[in-house]
């Protein structure tokens, strides 16, 4: 692995070739928010929160730092007035669906976002995928997916697989920013789940 | 068919297909496209060869089902060669006369032909119809004069000419320069130079690299790369062949979408011709070059136009984008070099290299060269598929193929690119027609979409309609996206609901903003363009719509009302007859008056009042005045009283 310098912040940086922009800062000790990132996890890049701006041979672009490979001689802002302007906004476009979460209100105190500048529509889930994807990719059991697209998108249990998997494990419970997963979960359950497996389910 | 082995061969075989076609033998040719299809050139097609034989002339005409001719708003459309004499709107119940007139007795059957509009002429050939004088046929031209079922209709044109001179004559890397010096941009959107790209995925990293067609196009009112997938499917087969041997790619796929059931079809058929005469698979043309091509259905969703989505999507898995940092040209389809082009792209490769890149970039401008397919749709005369040389201005688009607005009506505006484009007005409509003139106006060439408006059209509307297919369409990955579009369609609803408040524009903006610079792929982040390009150009009417709860178009129901003007009604009984919601009240001698609260607003007395009355008003931003008392609305008739 070559090294690679890039500068952060201002920073002179060191970080190992194929890092993202974000494992480089974490390893300096330069704090980027984010919310769909999980280190167990391949680096999806949808929250969008991580959002920084990069100068790269005399462009400047705005890059998800969780996906962005490090190069040579990058200059990376984690703040700009730019930056802030678009954090304030995803978190304020979030809060409209989960206005409760601990994890966006902290947030929204960092970046000034007010959490009723949308037109509240709780669905509760703010579609970051940790669930989706911590149960495909580290537990291999996919008993949880995306149903539909757009803004129609939604997670959904499939109960064939959940009734079978899901009450001995419950490790994607704590991963959700909100606290929609774990309803959906209980709802799942008590509507969905076959006759035979819901009792023992629920004994234990 | 015996497989052809070398150039030579492939050379004899053309030459005893042209043996076999004797140029001066009349040739109808129907086309049977995808739009003359729906207007029933089945029927038509069916009567053309049950004539024939009736009038005993199987062995004097030639006929030839064929692909999009373009004109699609005249279609089915035949055309008698060798004279090119162009008939129009053809029913079965025309042919009979066709095949005696034309075929039997050489006359022109005047009634078929087209009317020039502003001189009332009759015009025989089909070269010499305004729609198609004008324009510049160098990639769409062929597909009036190929059976896309037949290859040996495409050979007997020259087809596969390139790919044997680029396989006899030409090394990889000069393909790829020729290609580069053409300066040929992607026509599927971004317009990004093709020979650029090549270059980088050929460079790329791995002993397996993939090239794709994107046959994707999802834009609403675009068909291009349908009509020539369908129309004329070895153009594809043969320039993304080329590509591949450029890049150093032993395997193909074309990615259709499954609701383009003849373009599936005929480029199936094509794949397995062109597999039997060996331009496909192992050792083509004895070139020791092997290439394999494959068709993937997709299930129709827009964002797989994308190309990291589509690249997911043949993958097996949802065609969601992923992040492009890392080029597709680089880590694409399994993560393997991949280069993907869109339909037309691909279909004009064999032009570049057998005419050269020098006669490619003569057509164009400075920074787009050739030629473009726009689908033509909307208010305008003449509808259909135009292809025109880059820097050609929008009006003479418009108003010289297009043959100007329908009903008279004025112009308002055009939408280039899709739902990742916008709206150019009247002002702009002697701009240049090429990719980076588009994008300074706040549009895009996209595809090549164009959808003329005209003033009965609320720009307000469109952009929400542009940005509700959005809605619809978006994966719904990304927050920027999916929450950006589902807020800033929230806003545009209120406001043609008459709901709209001080301070929404800007909240428009800023959510683009947003929207336009934080999102993962080129759809969340063009997706603002149809709100900011009508804000830009249209902000009065925006204005309108928010301060004077007025729509300037008479277009969005809370914000009009119908009227009978008492003075000018004649109770002549006609609206209120045709009110389908019984709104009208009224009798033979008492003037009519709607009832605001059954209306719904449809329009129907508006376009049914006798114009030398024009009782009906329309209404916008104004209260309604109130009903006359009934003993004043008695009309006494003149001829009565007497």
């Amino acid at each position: 692995m070559s090294e690679i310098l890039l500068q952060i912040d201002g920073r002179e940086v060191k970080a190992e070739e194929g890092m993202t922009i974000l494992e480089a800062a974490q390893s300096a000790g330069i704090y980027i928010p984010t919310l769909c990132h999980h280190e167990k996890l391949e680096p999806y890049g949808v929250c969008r929160i991580c959002t920084v701006e990069v100068e790269i041979r005399g462009r400047t672009n705005l890059v998800a730092a969780c996906v962005y490979t490090v190069e040579e001689n990058l200059v990376v802002r984690t703040r700009s007035e730019k930056v802030d302007k678009i954090r304030k906004m995803l978190l304020e476009l979030m809060l409209a669906h989960a206005p409760d979460s601990e994890q966006l209100q902290d947030l929204a105190g960092e970046y000034g976002a007010d959490k009723d500048h949308f037109e509240k529509e709780p669905s509760f889930c703010i579609l970051c995928g940790l669930c989706v994807r911590y149960c495909a990719e580290v537990k291999k059991k996919n008993a949880i997916g995306f149903v539909d697209r757009g803004a129609r998108r939604e997670i959904s249990f499939i109960p064939e697989i959940a009734s079978k998997e899901c009450n001995s494990c419950k490790e994607c419970f704590s991963l959700c920013p909100t606290s929609y997963l774990q309803a959906a979960f209980v709802l799942t359950e008590s509507l969905a789940f076959s006759r035979d497996s819901s009792p023992t389910a629920l004994k234990k | 068919m015996p497989r052809i082995n070398s150039p030579a061969e492939l050379e004899e075989l053309r030459k005893g297909i042209l043996s076999k076609r004797d140029p001066n033998k009349p040739c109808i040719t129907l086309c049977s496209g995808s739009a003359c299809h729906a207007s029933g050139s089945e029927e038509v097609a069916a009567s053309i060869e049950e004539e024939i034989k009736k009038q005993g002339l199987s062995a004097e005409v030639d006929f030839r089902k064929t692909g999009c001719h373009g004109f699609c708003e005249r279609g089915p459309i035949i055309v008698i060669h060798p004279e090119g004499i162009c008939y129009l709107q053809i029913e079965p119940k025309d042919v009979p006369e066709i095949i005696s007139q034309t075929i039997k007795e050489k006359k022109v059957v005047e009634r078929l032909l087209y009317t020039d509009p502003s001189t009332n002429e009759k015009i025989v050939h089909e070269s010499e119809i305004p729609f198609y004088k004008n324009q510049e046929r160098l990639v769409f031209g062929s597909n009036g004069n190929i059976d896309p079922k037949s290859i040996d209709d495409y050979l007997a044109l020259g087809g596969y000419s390139a790919l044997v001179k680029v396989l006899s004559q030409m090394t990889s890397e000069q393909v790829l320069e020729e290609v580069k010096k053409s300066n040929l941009r992607g026509r599927g959107g971004g317009g990004f130079p093709a020979g650029r790209k090549w270059e980088e995925c050929r460079h790329a990293p791995g002993e397996i690299k993939y090239v794709i067609v994107n046959a994707d196009e999802g834009d609403p009112g675009a068909y291009m790369d349908r009509s020539l997938l369908e129309g004329n499917p070895h153009s594809v087969l043969e320039g993304l062949t080329i590509g591949a041997y450029a890049i150093g790619s032993h395997e193909g796929y074309i990615y259709v979408r499954q609701e383009y059931p003849l373009a599936v079809e005929n480029v199936g058929i094509a794949i397995k011709q062109a597999e039997e005469y060996g331009f496909l698979g192992e050792n083509i043309l004895g070139s020791g070059f092997d290439f394999t091509v494959k068709v993937h259905r997709g299930a129709g969703a827009f964002v797989s136009g994308e190309s990291s989505a589509l690249m997911t999507a043949l993958e097996g898995r949802v065609g969601e984008p992923r992040p492009k940092y890392i080029h597709t040209a680089i880590k694409g389809v399994w993560d393997r070099p991949s280069n993907l082009n869109n339909v037309e792209t691909w279909a004009t490769v064999p032009l570049i290299i057998n005419k050269g890149a020098d006669w490619f970039a003569q057509f164009g401008t400075e920074g787009s060269k050739g030629t473009k397919i726009f689908s033509l749709v909307g208010k305008v005369n003449n509808t259909g598929l135009v292809e025109v040389p880059m820097g050609i201005t929008l009006r003479d688009i418009i108003y010289k193929i297009g043959g100007g607005i329908r009903g008279g009506k004025k112009f308002k505006a055009v939408q280039t690119g899709g739902p990742s484009g916008g709206c150019i007005p009247e002002e702009q409509l002697d701009m240049k027609v090429d990719f980076d003139e588009l994008s300074k106006a706040g549009s895009m060439m996209g595809s090549g979409g164009m959808i003329v408006m005209d003033e009965d059209t609320c720009m307000v509307d469109i952009a929400r309609y542009f940005l509700d297919f959005l809605s619809d369409e978006s994966c719904g990955k990304c927050v920027p996206c999916r929450e950006g579009i589902r807020q800033m369609l929230k806003i545009l609803a209120n406001i043609s609901e008459g709901k709209g408040k001080e301070g929404d524009i800007e909240r428009l903006e800023e959510l683009s903003e947003v929207t336009g610079d934080a999102s993962l792929c080129a759809l969340g982040r063009t997706a603002p363009n149809p709100v900011l390009s009508t804000i830009r150009y249209f902000r009065d009417e925006y204005e309108a719509h928010i301060k004077e709860k007025r729509c300037p178009a008479y277009f969005c129901k809370e914000l009009i009302s119908y009227y009978i003007d008492p003075k000018k009604c004649q109770a002549c009984m006609i609206c209120l007859r045709q009110c389908p919601a019984e709104a009208i009240v009224g009798s033979k001698d008492q003037i009519h008056v709607i009832d605001q609260e059954k209306c719904t607003k449809c329009g129907t007395c508006f376009e049914v009042c006798p114009p030398r009355f024009g009782a009906v008003r329309r209404l916008s931003g104004e209260p309604v005045p109130s009903p006359v008392p009934e003993e004043a609305r008695i009309i006494v008739r003149e001829s009565k009283a007497k």
